[in-house]
Formats: C-alpha cells, sequence, structure tokens
C-alpha cells in the first residue's frame, strides 16, 4: 500500500489564519441582515471557537486544492442543528463539546471510557482527505486526528467482533435540530463499519481540521471520517463505540433503506434513485464561476487502490 | 375588509414597486453568489433560492382569489405581478440550472430530463406557466374571453409540479417543505370545496361582484 507519498501541498499554499479571518470581516454584519431575509442562504463566517492543535503529516494527501477553511466551517449538514446548510454554523453556539467522553465497549477485552483530553493527548496526524458528499458535491479538507486503529488497538478487539457500530449525541437542549415538532430523523444519529473497514489505516478519528480543533458544526469535539464512503457515514460528536457481532442499525439506511445503504461507498455506477452520482462539484471557494464546473467521481472517491481489494467479490450494486 | 383607495396613478406605482421589491431576493442573490460571498456551492444556493422564491410567488398570486372570497380583500390589481414573478423566477431558476449548474453538458441534461422525475416535474412546471406568462396581457384576455380563465387553471398544475419537484429533491422533508405542502393544500383545497362553500353566499357575492366591477378581471 501506498501509505507514504510526498506531501505535495506546501506550507505557502495554505492561506494563513489571519488572512481567512480579515478576507470577510466586513461581512458580519451582511451575513446577520441577509441570512433572515434570504432563506437561510449560507454566508462566510469569521466566527472561530478552535483551539490550536499540533499535528504532524500523516500520511495520504492529495495535491488537489484545499476547500478554503472558512467555507468547511460554513457549509455543513449536521440536522443536529437543522437540516440547512448554514444551520450548523448558525445554530450550534449552545453546544458544549467539553466535558466530553468516549465509551468504546462491546466485544472487546478491555472495555475503556476516554475523555477527550485523552484522546488529543494522542500523536495528531495532518490527513488531506477528499470528503464526497451524497448530494453530489465535494471537498478536500486537511484534517487532525488519529487512526481509529489507533483507538481499537487500545481496548483489544474480541475474535466475535465483525462490525462496530457508532452512536452520536442527542442533547435537545443544546441542538436545536432535536427539539421541537418536526423531527426529520430519530436521535442521537448512529453509523457503523465492518471490523476491517474500520482498522483500515484511513479510517481516521477526527479531532480537528486545519491545525485546530473541531468547530461545533464539523462534529466538535471528535467525528468519524472514512474518505472512500459519502460523508453522511462520518459521524460527528461520537459518545459511544461498540464493537458487535451483527451489522449495526445506520441513520440513514433506517430512515430511507432504498436510498441509503450501510457501505454507501463512493460508486459512480450506482445512482441515488433520485440523482445521478456520476459527477460532483468541487467546492473549493470563490463564487459562481470559480468553481461551477462538474468533475467526475471516482470509484471509492479516488481511493481504490487503498479499498478496492476489502470488497473484492462483493456484488456493489447489490451492497450500495 | 376595506384597502384604503388608491388613485389610478398611485395603483399603478404600486404595481411597479411590487415588481421591483419581487426581483430584489434574486438580483441580492446574484451580487452575493457572483462576488464569491456565498459559503458552500453558490451555484446550487443560488438556484435553490431561484427556485423557493418561485413558488413563494406562486403561492402569493394563487392566494388572492381566497382572499378575496374569504375576506373581502381585493389584490386582484396586484395578481399579474405576483404571477409574473413566479414565472421570472422559475426561468431564472431553470436558466442557472442549464448554465450554471449543468455548464450546458447536454448529454448532462439530456439524461436529467429523461431519468430524473424531479426535473420532469421541474420542467412540466415550467411548461405549465410559460403560457399564462405569455396570456398575461388584456388583449389576451379579451381574445380568449372565458378560455382565459380555463387556461389560468393551470397554475395549479404548475403549483403541483413545483412543489413535488422541490420536494423530491430534498433528501428529507424538512419544516419549510412541509410548509409548502400546507399551503399547496390550502390554497388547492379551497378551489375544491369552494363550491360547497360559497353556495349559501352567492346572492351576497353577486352583489359585490356588481359593485367591484371597476377592478374586475376573471377569478381564478
Amino acid at each position: 500500500m501506498p501509505a507514504f507519498r510526498t506531501p505535495p501541498v506546501a506550507p505557502s499554499r495554505i492561506t494563513p489564519k489571519e488572512a481567512y479571518l480579515n478576507r470577510r470581516g466586513f461581512l458580519g454584519m451582511a451575513g446577520v441582515l441577509a441570512g433572515s431575509t434570504m432563506a437561510g442562504v449560507p454566508l462566510f463566517s469569521d466566527e472561530a471557537r478552535a483551539a490550536k492543535l499540533a499535528t504532524t503529516p500523516g500520511p495520504f494527501v492529495t495535491s488537489e486544492p484545499l476547500t478554503p477553511r472558512e467555507t468547511v466551517t460554513s457549509y455543513n449538514n449536521f440536522y443536529e442543528f437543522g437540516t440547512g446548510k448554514s444551520d450548523p454554523l448558525n445554530r450550534s453556539g449552545d453546544f458544549k463539546p467539553e466535558p466530553w467522553t468516549v465509551t468504546v465497549d462491546g466485544l472487546v477485552a478491555k472495555p475503556q471510557t476516554f475523555t477527550i483530553e485523552t484522546l488529543t493527548a494522542l500523536p495528531q496526524e495532518e490527513r488531506i482527505y477528499r470528503m464526497r458528499c451524497v448530494e453530489a458535491w465535494s471537498m478536500v479538507i486537511p484534517w487532525a486526528g488519529f487512526t481509529l486503529n489507533t483507538l481499537l488497538e487500545k481496548v483489544e478487539p474480541l475474535g466475535s467482533a465483525k462490525y462496530v457500530a457508532f452512536t452520536g449525541v442527542k442533547r435537545p437542549e443544546q441542538m436545536p435540530g432535536q427539539r421541537g415538532f418536526f423531527q426529520p430523523m430519530a436521535w442521537p444519529y448512529v453509523e457503523g463499519l465492518r471490523l476491517d473497514e474500520a482498522r483500515h489505516p484511513l479510517t481516521l478519528l477526527a479531532t480537528g481540521l486545519y491545525g485546530e480543533t473541531l468547530e461545533n458544526q464539523n462534529g466538535a469535539p471528535i467525528r468519524l471520517v472514512v474518505p472512500w464512503k459519502y460523508g453522511f457515514k462520518g459521524i460527528k460528536s461520537i459518545t459511544r463505540i461498540t464493537l458487535t457481532e451483527q451489522q449495526p442499525p445506520t441513520s440513514w439506511n433506517l430512515m430511507q433503506p432504498e436510498e441509503y445503504g450501510f457501505y454507501a461507498n463512493v460508486n459512480p455506477a450506482v445512482d441515488h434513485p433520485r440523482w445521478s452520482q456520476a459527477s460532483e462539484r468541487r467546492i473549493g471557494g470563490g463564487g459562481f464561476f470559480a468553481n461551477s464546473g462538474q468533475r467526475e467521481t471516482l470509484p471509492f472517491n479516488g481511493y481504490g487502490a487503498e479499498v478496492a481489494h476489502l470488497y473484492s467479490g462483493m456484488d456493489l450494486k447489490a451492497n450500495f | 375588509m376595506d384597502l384604503p383607495r388608491l388613485t389610478p396613478n398611485q395603483r399603478s406605482a404600486s404595481i411597479w414597486l411590487l415588481y421591483v421589491l419581487g426581483l430584489i431576493p434574486g438580483l441580492w442573490g446574484f451580487y452575493l453568489g457572483a462576488t464569491g460571498q456565498i459559503a458552500g456551492d453558490p451555484v446550487r444556493v443560488f438556484e435553490h433560492l431561484l427556485g423557493l422564491w418561485a413558488l413563494r410567488f406562486l403561492c402569493l398570486s394563487l392566494a388572492v382569489t381566497p382572499l378575496r372570497q374569504l375576506v373581502g380583500i381585493n389584490l386582484i390589481p396586484w395578481r399579474r405581478a405576483l404571477g409574473l414573478l413566479a414565472f421570472w423566477y422559475v426561468l431564472a431558476h431553470v436558466s442557472v440550472y442549464l448554465l450554471l449548474d449543468r455548464g450546458l453538458n447536454l448529454a448532462a441534461i439530456g439524461e436529467d430530463l429523461t431519468r430524473r422525475p424531479y426535473i420532469m416535474l421541474g420542467m412540466g412546471a415550467l411548461v405549465a406557466l410559460a403560457p399564462l406568462a405569455i396570456t398575461s396581457n388584456f388583449w389576451s384576455m379579451r381574445k380568449l374571453g372565458k378560455n382565459w380563465q380555463a387556461l389560468h387553471r393551470l397554475a395549479y398544475v404548475a403549483l403541483v409540479a413545483g412543489l413535488l419537484h422541490y420536494i423530491l429533491s430534498l433528501k428529507v422533508m424538512d419544516g419549510e417543505a412541509i410548509f409548502y405542502a400546507g399551503v399547496t393544500v390550502l390554497l388547492l383545497g379551497y378551489r375544491l370545496v369552494r363550491p360547497l362553500v360559497r353556495a349559501p353566499n352567492r346572492k351576497k357575492t353577486a352583489r359585490q361582484n356588481t359593485e367591484n366591477r371597476s377592478a374586475d378581471m376573471p377569478t381564478r
């Protein structure tokens, strides 16, 4: 496996924080004005609640231009805060990602509860991954974190463990999308992986992005990143990781099983029943004319060389 | 309920003001998107904004008749502007889809049109609205006579197609989609139950209609 490639993103190409924070300074007011009248149009935001996070460059980088931080933190699907793309940014202010613990249990020899401080004290790698949303857009994001396998080794999975189940968080008092008459789905959000997928070196538990801890809208304080699968597999604000023998339930599959499968591998050959997955729009910042081009979607989001062997012999059209 | 009486000049000015105000959301969205101020996928966000405003104006134009018949508020002088605004937003929405979203990739557009029910429904709404926009002038009204009213019932078809187009494009029904589904049920449901509800009031309405002849236009 080509685990170590030359990191082609030179430090000079990464926008310094002051630049991206100041550039849109005047927009704060415009955002407030327009946000209330423009049907929830997501506007860039300066708001930064994140703290510095020490990282070392990890394997798996890409030469593609990064999606600007302000875009990664302004345009999110995190229905716990609302179904609009700007809701996670605008409505996550009450969420408290500290104190936080992650319980790892189930079919393991050493079930444990980790504090978030313990987890951020682990060596944090920077991984630059493509992220392909099931809605046919994509980003390139410099995550910080450690492999899920690092954590699994600490709890020693038993031989009977076949799957890993993840549980998000249910805090209606802090998460406005979980309150009120209309709820788009059952809470907490749940996700799952096969154990071999979970132990794959690409599978990351992210604690930060752009060298800082995660913002609430990105899944603070810790979330899953599985770059060869659609973005909804990347469960945010994880509280529990349970190893199981049976395939665990997953939120989108529970809701619309004919549209969202358990595997959810990025696959241009299998369309969503209502729209095409053959192409995607890369979100890179800028206006209409900067990034309006569609690009072809790659099998396994371009990570086929690393992960295709996990599915050899499987019918990926049936196991979408 | 009576609105303040307007002189013909004031009424004409208020209609133009409605056109100008109605176009502001689209123009503002275009400005934000063209100057890189919309986060994420500006093309998709602008496209959705235009579609939503089309739906809003279509709902408003179809609310004019129930408002007049149930509450006695007569907004018929502004109805054409509401309908035309809806049509212009639909045209802009489709243009953004063809030019910016699909980048005039005819193969992709053809595939959408033949394989994606929500795209077909959206195009159906455009096709239903086009003849209404074309015949929205007084000359067409006179020329078509009774048929004008029948033709303009296509607005109901456009609303249903537009609403389904919107809902099918979503991953889940959210509060906003439920709101517009509810509004559509009310607006079209009113037309269904109207014969039952209005039968006892017919005499009174007939009298009102004679009195209101100065503002007379066919009623949908």
